[in-house]
């Protein structure tokens, strides 16, 4: 069934060297929308993109999985609501929680859609609302990394200033405050809007993580900063932005060194 | 048998069914074809064809097939000119022309693209937010129909005045409708235009643009071929949305004193579509469907006629297979409803069980219709009776043809005569640093000069990681592969003011912008699609101010060697009597060997000390220009029309992004050489010193005519000195003039231009620009679209 989905070899791009044993799960749903420049951030951090199907609960033995972006089965419950419930979903919260000495807990990424899902599926704590300007916003944001442990940002620099860009209707944090207090005193909160506040979210956070840090939810799209060219505009020119190629990279590399 | 089952069987025999027997039987009933938008003579003309009265489904069929909006009927007599004023040369990477869902052209590689540009006018004016989504929507399913996968999309809109209740009403919802949709189908909104004008209050303009690519042998045309293979109709079910969209809704004027029509607009579900495209997709790659057609306007009625008639055979229907999201829908309310998201094939027998594994893997609902026949009838039946047997290519492709009336409105040549410079608004020309600075900036921050982020923020422009130019830059660039970086270039333009005072002119002046746009980004403009929007085709001002504007096109798309491949024509934009400006929208496709070479529109912090030319001639051009409108004046004569200069502009800017000698590139078009270089400016706050003097001096202008004449074929370039010898060494071989205006200054943080006036210079500081020209559409817009999203949001 997974050779159906349209992820890799759609626009017949040959696939660049890998470094072993790095396989990548990108989960496609019906909806989603940013599984081909998952797979895309995956390839050039120098991974194997593994396309993985809503309705199959095999991994097919990948060492990490990508929840992408996009309006899962439509999103017209609420953002991420149904896709929880996806068989795929039972298996990656299973290995996502996996506490056992011989295997590890599965490295999540869940980008926008996909950190939506996250919360749905009480894998991140919180979850995200309407933006408080009521708009779908568009826009190259600038994010401060405050947690470089997490198998997905681990070659970042403490503090690091990072532009992606950032594309929601419903992209607003919230969180109980009793949560809230704790993931600030954990240290759990992994990237923060830096200057105005886009969308009303809590503390300006735009992504967290969950207590073992093998788990991050973000709103901005790093998928969409990894090719000069193609991404957000930075000091060097016009879409030149490839800071969201660190987190492919940090989780490609943890894997190599199998401290994921 | 369930409840539901028998309120399904029950239902069916709620209506007598009209059978063609018993059409022939009963030549005396009355039938609804005036309400149905039918004229008396088309009326008799289908009792002609068929030598009985028709069926009522017969009737509800030709009906929409025969309106204005399916059949062209005002508009063929002269859309012929796109077929007729081509060369060989300019069909040489025609793939398909005008007459198929989209044009498509090679673009080398093994690959091709295909774009169309349609209208969805009066369903956005009636439901804003339905309306604009939907025409994204049926866009989309167009390119699908090619074999294509879409890539991109794009919006021309053009709204009321600013100001106006109405645009309040009408702008939010259009433009949340455009991203609703838009956005979820995962397809980036690469540009587009935002114009304001009083003469589209209640007839807003939403044209949107699709583009397409695909590989040479995924190509697929709508027609039903092979005796005995399957029709099947897939994607959402059929309800009672959109019924008459295309006759009764887009056919007509508005007029205060009929009922609401909100009926007739079609409701979307942008997931089910996306979810069509993937699936659609998977049928092409395997290839499992011999033909296809989507279901736009007229629904089931075109889908079978047009693949029966483009055939070889006949088929044949049984409608009751059709699955319904409202069981009490009549045969004629089937054959008419216009439905969103869906899709119609021809599958052979033997692929049959692979495409309904295809349907099961997206979850796609199908059923199957019938089969192709070959008796060269299109035979429709209800539970087994037939109620619809006539010659599919008398309803698709033989529907009335009208030659009507047109004369030059005689109201035309006074218009002419009231030239700008004759006007009071004339007398008072800014002539000193003072005036000439306020000028510049009341021009940057009139409504149509303003910064539209507040509505293209609203649209994804990053999915699927290949935009390499969106708004604001001059022309959308997408890159279609990722390993050589071959892609397209598309712009849309159009100046409706200068169509009113000249059609023929002004659409040649809309080709030309478009084609500069696509050229300015570097790209080689190669096809064109039009949505030619005018008033009622009843008017004969109106229908000469069509022809002109088509004769225009025509005859500017032969001289540039660049075919139309297809477009929309959407007449009737009139309300109460009052029409819209002639607005024939063009969208110019170019294409790229290597996207990356892709010349932004603005100077870049790393291009401080670059130096600013001035490619062309300016002329005292102030007749129809941005300058005038705020002075409340509209007359005279548009700015002249140079198609020869236009190419040697076009060649500059490719060659000079080709070999790399510039950096920054904006065509000069409303607001001329002022909004230009305050927008190059404005694109990453980058400022810039210029000085008029020598170009007052070479042309012969005023510093306002330097600053605000709205000549064409021009346009603004800022390159590295190192390139500068190289740079004009090719003007000049072309001929072509280039002045050297001024130099990038990226630590002034502002405007300088210096002139021959009183005061020497004048200065803008640019933060403060930027804030008042960003602030002009939201601090409009802001709470009315809050208001509607709360709403929205509650509901």
């Amino acid at each position: 069934m997974t050779s159906a989905i349209p992820l890799i070899g759609d626009f017949r791009a040959e696939t660049p060297r890998q470094l072993d044993g790095a396989r990548i799960g990108v989960v496609t749903f019906p909806g989603t929308l940013d599984d081909r420049d998952a797979a895309r951030a995956v390839r050039l951090a120098g991974g194997t993109a593994v396309p993985l199907w809503h309705a199959d609960t095999s991994l097919h033995g990948v060492d990490a999985v990508i929840l992408p972006g996009g309006f899962s089965y439509g999103d017209y419950l609420r953002a991420g609501a149904i896709a929880r419930f996806a068989p795929v979903m039972e298996t990656i919260i299973a290995e996502a929680q996996a506490t056992s000495t011989s295997s590890s807990p599965l490295p999540v990424l869940g980008i926008c859609n996909g950190f939506q899902i996250l919360t749905e599926a009480h894998l991140l704590p919180g979850s995200m609302v309407k933006n408080d300007h009521l708009k779908f916003l568009c826009t190259d944001q600038v994010l401060r990394v405050e947690n470089t442990t997490t198998a997905w940002t681990s070659q970042f620099t403490e503090d690091e200033l990072i532009a992606v860009p950032m594309k929601n209707q419903d992209g607003q944090y919230v969180v109980s405050a009793a949560e809230l207090e704790q993931i600030e005193a954990e240290g759990r909160v992994v990237f923060r809007y830096v200057g105005a506040n886009p969308n009303g979210s809590r503390n300006g956070i735009a992504g967290v993580t969950n207590a073992a840090g093998n788990v991050v939810g973000l709103m901005p799209h790093p998928e969409h900063a990894v090719e000069p060219g193609y991404g957000p505009d930075d000091a060097t020119g016009m879409r030149n932005g490839t800071d969201g190629l660190t987190i492919f990279t940090s989780v490609v590399s943890s894997l190599a060194k199998g401290t994921a | 048998m369930s409840e539901q089952d028998t309120d399904t069987a029950m239902t069916t025999q709620q209506f007598n069914i009209d059978t063609v027997d018993h059409a022939a039987s009963t030549p005396e009933i009355d039938q609804p074809w005036a309400e149905l938008g039918l004229k008396a003579n088309e009326y008799a003309r289908i009792r002609e064809i068929l030598g009985r009265r028709p069926t009522a489904a017969e009737l509800a069929m030709y009906s929409v097939m025969w309106s204005e909006h399916c059949s062209y009927k005002s508009s063929k007599v002269h859309l012929r000119q796109f077929g007729e004023k081509v060369t060989d040369e300019m069909k040489k990477d025609l793939m398909v022309g005008i007459g198929e869902n989209a044009g498509v052209t090679d673009l080398g590689d093994g690959w091709a693209v295909t774009f169309k540009i349609e209208s969805h006018n009066h369903p956005s004016y009636v439901e804003p937010y339905q309306g604009a989504a939907t025409g994204i929507g049926g866009i989309v399913r167009d390119i699908i129909s090619m074999g294509a996968r879409p890539v991109a999309v794009m919006d021309p809109l053009r709204f009321g005045d600013i100001d106006h209740p109405d645009t309040k009403r009408v702008l939010p919802g259009v433009v949340s409708g455009i991203g609703g949709y838009g956005n979820s189908l995962g397809l980036p909104n690469i540009g587009g235009e935002v114009v304001f004008d009083e003469v589209y209050q209640q007839n807003p303009l939403v044209n949107a643009l699709a583009v397409g690519v695909l590989r040479h042998e995924d190509l697929r045309t709508a027609n039903a071929s092979g005796v005995g293979n399957k029709v099947v109709l897939f994607g959402a079910r059929t309800g009672g949305d959109g019924i008459g969209g295309a006759s009764v809704l887009a056919s007509e004027s508005f007029d205060d004193t009929k009922p609401s029509k909100r009926p007739a607009v079609q409701v979307g579900d942008p997931f089910a579509e996306k979810v069509l495209i993937e699936c659609c997709l998977e049928l092409f790659g395997k290839n499992l469907v011999e033909g296809i057609q989507d279901l736009g306007a007229a629904g089931i009625s075109c889908a079978t006629s047009e693949l029966a008639s483009n055939g070889e055979g006949g088929m044949h229907i049984e409608l009751t297979n059709v699955l319904l999201r409202d069981p009490t829908l009549t045969p004629g309310e089937i054959l008419m409803s216009e439905s969103q998201e869906r899709m119609m094939a021809v599958v052979t027998p033997e692929n049959a069980e692979a495409f309904e594994a295809v349907m099961a893997t997206w979850g796609v609902e199908y059923s199957w219709l019938g089969e192709v026949t070959g008796d060269g009838r299109l035979v429709i039946e209800w539970d087994g009776e037939t109620i619809v047997d006539v010659d599919p290519r008398t309803v698709a492709h033989e529907g009335p043809v009208y030659e009507r009336p047109y004369h030059r409105p005689s109201w035309q040549d006074t218009l002419q005569a009231a030239r700008f410079a004759e006007s009071a608004a004339a007398a008072e020309l800014p002539g000193d640093a003072e005036s000439l600075g306020q000028a510049l900036v009341d021009l940057m921050t009139s409504p149509n000069m303003a910064d539209v982020s507040w509505i293209t923020d609203q649209y994804d422009r990053f999915v699927g990681g290949n935009t390499a130019l969106s708004q604001p830059d001059d022309a959308g660039v997408i890159r279609v592969d990722e390993e050589t970086g071959l892609g397209v270039a598309l712009a849309t333009d159009c100046n409706s003011r200068y169509a009113y005072l000249d059609p023929y002119a002004g659409a040649q002046l809309a080709l030309a912008e478009a084609y500069r746009n696509v050229a300015t980004s570097g790209a080689v403009p190669v096809a064109v699609s039009d949505c030619l929007n005018f008033g009622s085709p009843e008017d004969p001002e109106i229908m000469w101010q069509f022809a002109e504007a088509v004769r225009g096109l025509a005859d500017a798309c032969m001289e540039l060697g660049i075919p139309v491949t297809g477009g929309n024509v959407s007449l009737y934009n009139q309300t109460a009597g009052r029409a819209i400006h002639p607005t024939p929208v063009v969208g110019v496709l170019g294409t790229f060997d290597d996207v990356s070479r892709r010349t932004p529109s603005g100077f870049q912090r790393w291009a401080d000390g670059q130096a600013i030319y001035l490619l062309g001639t300016t002329r005292e051009e102030l007749d129809g220009s941005e300058f005038a409108r705020l002075r409340g004046h509209l007359g005279g004569r548009p700015p002249k029309v140079n198609l020869t200069a236009e190419k040697t502009l076009g060649e500059i800017l490719i060659n000079a992004s080709r070999d790399g000698m510039i950096d920054a590139a904006h065509d000069l078009s409303e607001g001329g050489l002022a909004a230009a270089i305050s927008e190059m400016a404005l694109r990453f706050g980058v400022g810039a010193r210029i000085a008029l003097d020598e170009l007052c001096e070479r042309d012969g202008l005023t510093p306002a005519a330097a600053l605000f004449s709205e000549s064409q074929a021009r346009a603004l370039v800022a390159l590295p000195r190192s390139e500068e010898l190289r740079f004009t060494d090719m003007t000049t071989a072309r001929g072509f003039p280039a002045l050297r205006l001024g130099v990038v200054d990226a630590e002034s943080g502002g405007l300088e231009v210096t002139g021959p006036f009183d005061g020497e210079s004048f200065g803008i500081g640019l933060d403060d620009l930027k804030q008042a020209w960003s602030q002009v559409i939201p601090s409009r817009f802001d709470a009315v679209q809050n208001a509607t999203e709360a709403v929205r949001t509650e509901q």
